[in-house]
């Protein structure tokens, strides 16, 4: 059985790639396992799925977000609540999913799980859960579940709920798929839809134009630095020899010994640095501040800017420790960490300012990863902690004090302590924490890295790196003061644009629970420990430990980094102090902004675009379409020319007198359609007449389905463009010059000599190389269960392509659909009211004679269709060919008695037709895997009901239902479209099938 | 026979080609189709030309044509349907909204692109 052999040369290709590289028993082999490898899954994943039912499987951890991103979206009118506790909810399941896995992880097992799906490539979906994995996606599913609340009560009713979470959710699959990739290749993936939902959520309030501009700088950004990282991953692929994370983490020496480790190294810091918004990529982050706060705070400072981060840690085994690694790393952080501090102080947006500050925050991550030594590692994972913590609570608690005061413009700001107590108490705990002061976990952390930089040196002088670390904490101490200071405290104002007061618990709660987790571990660090070692351990793999003597505490008696810290606090005081002139100075400073010069490379970009783009297209079709030919037959020529031709091997089939006759009619309506083509009505007699010598042709040399495909399909062309000639002029005018003419005259008789030329020598040889034909024509009726070859091979053998090609004729159809309804829509559509014919109409429109014989005819055709579809299996016939006889006969209802009459008695929209029609024919593909076979395997049987004889029934049969239902769709939406243009004003509906009646006593 | 099929294959590609040069929409779209004939045609007889051998199984037939190609130009038939019908929307469209039915744009591209807002 055709199941079985499948199955098994999935089994024999999955583990020996060399048999996939063209080493097949039989071409149908190959044939095969090209199917396997597009139809993705295979019976032997559904073994290790079966493995793994323990607990959660970390697949389900990934999906779980995914599949529930369309809830939200589908129930947008179930009300705001469910729709945010369906997201909660979705969240939660996965965190649960996700704290199943805790105990093997901190008992310290890697939990993996892999499907196979194209072992040649090495590209399998393969996870993995350790301790880093493991931080991050708590990090990304706990804070997500915060998130999700405090979004539910920030959106206004206007939003679009539904669209948000589903946004939110997808966001949230995605980097919670980052997290646990154990492949390179799947987590560029995940790594890609960040981007991308990042990019949707950015531009969900899609009126406001920074909005818009914002999302679409973030992804370009994000998106190039994307693309260079899977240059890096694919490079390091190649030293390591696989793609797996598990493997190249176990090859440091390879990698750091490899000619390619520099160039893999920079590509792969590009994209972590676009990602986590280093300098000098780091001004896409506060332009990404148009989206809502939520968005802010969840993306933009605790998970997806740390996606870059993560990466770092990730690879830090194997990547750092190198000098290259060391400039890079570290200098591209110091440099961060300071230029962010500084502009941060100066922004008045509190937004921007966070943004500002999170960039800075970021630098000085990168900077402990950059170093390289163990200690930084460990201060690295504690500061992404701390840094998720507060910098979370501060976005939500700028996005209270936006949503309340309408405003988040600090100089418009001031004296909130009074009116929002609870908010203020929020934002202290959350800025001192910013701001590094004792007693709050920011402290901690910061303290780390300054005894960091007290050690290290880079770029000449030892005093350097201290100072940079001194001042960027100088100034992060200065912005959180002024974020504290500048917007609660001092006089209440009179001049709020709104009344401000703190909003419910719904939405302070959230940050609330970030304040005591950075209260909890800023005063008693010690319980933090045992997680920030473990996750510590985790990032440095067998390439570090955690120090000796080690441990995170709040006293560590006097060292240099006490004092710097003290230098740093004290220095940001006075700075805030000093604010008016300090600020003054600042905007008299020539500062280059990033911005424009992302804006002008842009412009760069495009113009250079434009440059090579129009002298080529320069809007002329014409020309376009020459300039294809001239080099279509250049390159044939030279083929031609080139080439050598074997002697013809076939004997040439008898020619007949019925044969030239029809050839004859064939060519003289070809030929007369060069002369009488601007006739259009005559064209299309000339084509309709073209097209059945083909189809008659067709059935000549053995091919009926063919013949009755093309026939169908003749029809439906021909009423097709007639409908359109219903608009268009009825001829062309004759305006090319002789010239062209003749010129075109030559390339069209070139390019004919050559079609015949490479036709005829093709059809008297035979095939250089066995087909797999023979295959398809042996297995038609053991495996498939059909003596009709042909249609065996379109809803089994090659189900795929047939399933892609209802899918491509759907899309057309609505495409026609959408077109139309955006010309009814525009100016377009006075025009097609009031538009006079051309020519006179017949006083009976709609005859009583055709009126009748197409109702008569009707049950009929339905009855051929459904007899041609049933045969399909066997006998020539099929989806194919059924539906366009049914849609045909459907369509000469219309014609009979109008568009008006036909679409009222019409019950099922097309479109619901053609989504029908795909989805039938995709479940009885998925049907399959829950009997363990690939994606449209098919299998059928034998039924006897009692009066019938013995019949066939196979799952092939409802795929060929799915293709006829999409087929009928198709084919109607389309001619439906155009008949919805073609109603005018001045034409009332008829109720009535007929114009003229004699049954019918006229009223009027 | 085989020549007869060649050479209709080459006249269709030849009046085909002209048709798609010509400057209006709809000897363009019929253009078009010619040459899907003719593709259509050509691939069929990839599988090489035979009278009376369907590739309907039988137990009294000893040989059949080539099925392969038939099934892939069946599934082209129908797309090519679907094309065609997406192409004369889009001519249609561009006729009813510029009061011609030429297939080149009359105005110089430049002009065009600097017209719209920039981002």
């Amino acid at each position: 059985m055709t199941i079985q052999r499948l199955a098994k040369v999935a089994l024999d290709t999955s583990p020996a790639p060399a048999r996939a590289r063209g080493s097949f028993a039989t071409p149908a082999e190959a044939e095969f396992a090209l199917r396997l490898s597009r139809g993705g899954n295979t019976a032997k994943n559904a073994r290790t799925l079966r493995q793994k039912e323990r607990l959660m499987s970390l697949l389900l951890i990934v999906l779980v977000p995914f599949l529930g991103a369309l809830l939200p979206g589908l129930m947008g009118r179930a009300g705001r609540q469910t729709c945010a506790m369906t997201t909660l909810l979705v969240t939660l399941t996965s965190l649960v999913g996700l704290i199943s896995q805790a105990p093997a992880v901190m008992s310290g097992e890697v939990v993996t799980q892999s499907i196979v799906w194209m072992p040649e490539l090495g590209l399998n979906l393969s996870l993995m859960l350790d301790g880093l994995g493991m931080f991050f996606a708590a990090l990304i599913l706990g804070i997500g579940v915060l998130i999700i609340i405090y979004g539910r009560f920030y959106l206004s009713r206007d939003d679009n709920m539904g669209e948000f979470f589903t946004y939110l959710l997808l966001f949230q699959g995605a980097m919670v798929g980052i997290v646990l990739s154990n492949n390179v290749l799947v987590l560029l993936v995940f790594w890609e839809l960040t981007s991308l939902s990042s990019f949707l959520l950015i531009g969900y309030w899609k009126h406001l134009p920074d909005g818009r501009q914002g999302a679409r700088m973030a992804l370009t950004v994000t998106g190039m630095g994307g693309l260079a990282m899977i240059g890096g991953m694919l490079l390091l692929g190649r030293i390591v020899g696989s793609y797996d994370l598990t493997a190249i983490l176990e090859n440091r020496e390879a990698i750091q010994a490899s000619p390619l480790y520099l160039p893999a190294l920079i590509l792969i810091l590009l994209g972590c640095f676009t990602k986590s918004a280093q300098f000098p990529f780091h001004f896409w982050l506060p332009h990404a501040m148009a989206a809502p706060t939520p968005v802010s705070a969840y993306l933009h400072s605790a998970t997806m800017v740390k996606a870059g981060i993560f990466l770092l840690a990730r690879l830090w085994p194997v990547l750092s420790g190198t000098e290259a690694w060391f400039f890079l790393v570290a200098g591209a952080g110091l440099v961060t960490m300071v230029i962010g501090a500084v502009v941060a102080l100066f922004k008045d947006d509190l937004k921007a300012l966070l943004a500002f500050s999170t960039i800075s925050h970021l630098g000085l991550i990168v900077f402990l990863l950059g170093t390289g030594s163990s200690y930084a590692a460990v201060a690295a994972v504690f500061h992404i902690l701390n840094h998720a913590t507060f910098k979370a609570a501060l976005f939500m608690t700028a996005g209270i004090v936006d949503h309340e005061a309408h405003t988040r413009d600090i100089k418009r700001l001031g004296g909130l302590r009074k009116l929002m107590p609870i908010t203020f108490s929020i934002a202290v705990v959350a800025g001192l924490s910013m701001a590094g002061i004792p007693l709050f976990n920011g402290f901690l952390s910061k303290e780390m890295m300054l005894e960091e930089a007290a050690h290290t040196t880079i770029f000449g002088p030892d005093w350097l790196v201290p100072a940079l670390a001194t001042a960027g904490a100088l100034f992060s101490a200065a912005y959180s003061f002024r974020l504290i200071g500048h917007t609660f405290l001092g006089k209440v104002r009179d001049d709020y644009p709104a009344k401000p007061h703190d909003p419910g618990i719904g939405m302070w709660g959230p940050p609330a629970v970030l304040c005591a987790l950075v209260l909890f571990i800023g005063v008693l660090p010690q319980y933090a420990e045992p997680l920030v070692f473990f996750v510590a351990e985790s990032v440095m793999g067998e390439a570090g430990a955690i120090p000796e003597g080690l441990h995170l505490k709040l006293w560590h008696g006097v060292t240099p980094a006490l004092i710097m810290s003290i230098i740093a606090v004290g220095g940001g005081l006075i700075l805030l102090l000093l604010y008016r002139p300090a600020e003054w100075t600042w905007k008299v400073l020539p500062v280059p902004f990033a911005k424009s010069i992302f804006d002008g490379i842009i412009a760069g970009v495009v113009a250079l675009a434009r440059g090579v783009i129009h002298p080529l297209h320069d809007g002329s079709f014409t020309r376009f379409a020459g300039l294809f030919f001239v080099a279509v037959l250049a390159l044939a020529g030279h083929a031609w020319l080139t080439g050598s031709v074997a002697p013809p091997t076939r004997e040439g089939l008898p020619m007949g007198e019925v044969a030239v006759a029809g050839w004859l009619m064939l060519v003289v309506s070809a030929l007369a359609l060069i002369w009488y083509h601007r006739n259009r009505l005559f064209a299309l007699i000339l084509m309709g007449i073209i097209g059945l010598i083909v189809s008659i042709g067709f059935a000549v040399f053995s091919a009926p389905d063919l013949a009755m495909t093309q026939l169908s399909v003749e029809v439906a062309t021909i009423i097709l463009l007639l409908l359109a000639l219903n608009f268009l002029p009825n001829t062309s005018p004759s305006e090319s010059t002789v010239l062209k003419r003749v010129g075109d005259g030559v390339v069209a008789i070139l390019g004919g000599l050559m079609a015949f030329g490479l036709s005829y020598h093709l059809l008297l040889r035979d095939f250089v190389a066995p087909t797999i034909s023979d295959y398809h024509l042996e297995n038609s009726y053991k495996g498939g269960g059909g003596t009709n070859v042909v249609n065996v091979i379109l809803v089994d053998f090659r189900g795929f392509d047939t399933f892609g090609e209802i899918i491509v004729l759907g899309i057309a159809a609505l495409v026609i659909y959408a077109l139309t309804q955006a010309l009814m829509n525009g100016p377009v559509r006075a025009k097609l009211l009031n538009r006079r014919p051309d020519k006179d109409l017949a006083g009976d429109m709609h005859p009583l004679m055709m009126v009748v014989l197409t109702r008569v005819l009707m049950p009929m055709v339905l009855l051929v269709g459904v007899y041609i579809f049933l045969r399909g299996h066997n006998m020539p016939g099929g989806g194919f060919i059924a539906g366009l006889v049914v849609a045909i006969g459907v369509v000469m209802q219309y014609m009979a008695s109008g568009f008006y009459w036909a679409q009222e008695r019409q019950r099922y929209p097309y479109h619901g037709i053609i989504g029908a029609g795909v989805l039938i024919a995709g479940l009885t593909g998925i049907g399959a895997w829950f009997t363990g076979y690939p994606f449209l395997t098919s299998s059928f049987t034998y039924i006897h009901i009692p009066p019938l004889e013995e019949f066939e029934i196979a799952s092939a049969m409802a795929f060929d239902l799915g293709v006829f239902l999409a087929v009928v769709g198709a084919v109607l939406l389309s001619l439906e479209s155009f008949a919805r243009m073609a109603r005018r004003a001045d034409q009332r509906e008829s109720e009535y099938p007929m114009d003229i009646d004699p049954s019918r006593e006229e009223t009027t | 026979m085989e020549m007869l099929v060649a050479s209709a294959v080459g006249v269709l590609t030849t009046v085909g080609i002209y048709l798609v040069l010509r400057l209006r929409t709809f000897p363009v779209i019929v253009g078009v189709s010619l040459l899907t004939y003719a593709v259509n045609v050509f691939l069929f007889a990839s599988g090489r030309l035979a009278v009376n051998h369907p590739p309907i199984l039988r137990d009294e037939a000893l040989s059949y044509t080539d099925p392969l190609p038939q099934a892939l130009v069946l599934t082209a038939i129908v797309i090519s349907f679907g094309m065609t019908a997406v192409v004369v929307v889009v001519a249609l469209g561009a006729y009813l909204g510029n009061d011609n039915d030429l297939v080149n744009d009359p105005d110089n591209p430049e002009d065009a692109i600097s017209k719209e807002p920039e981002a």
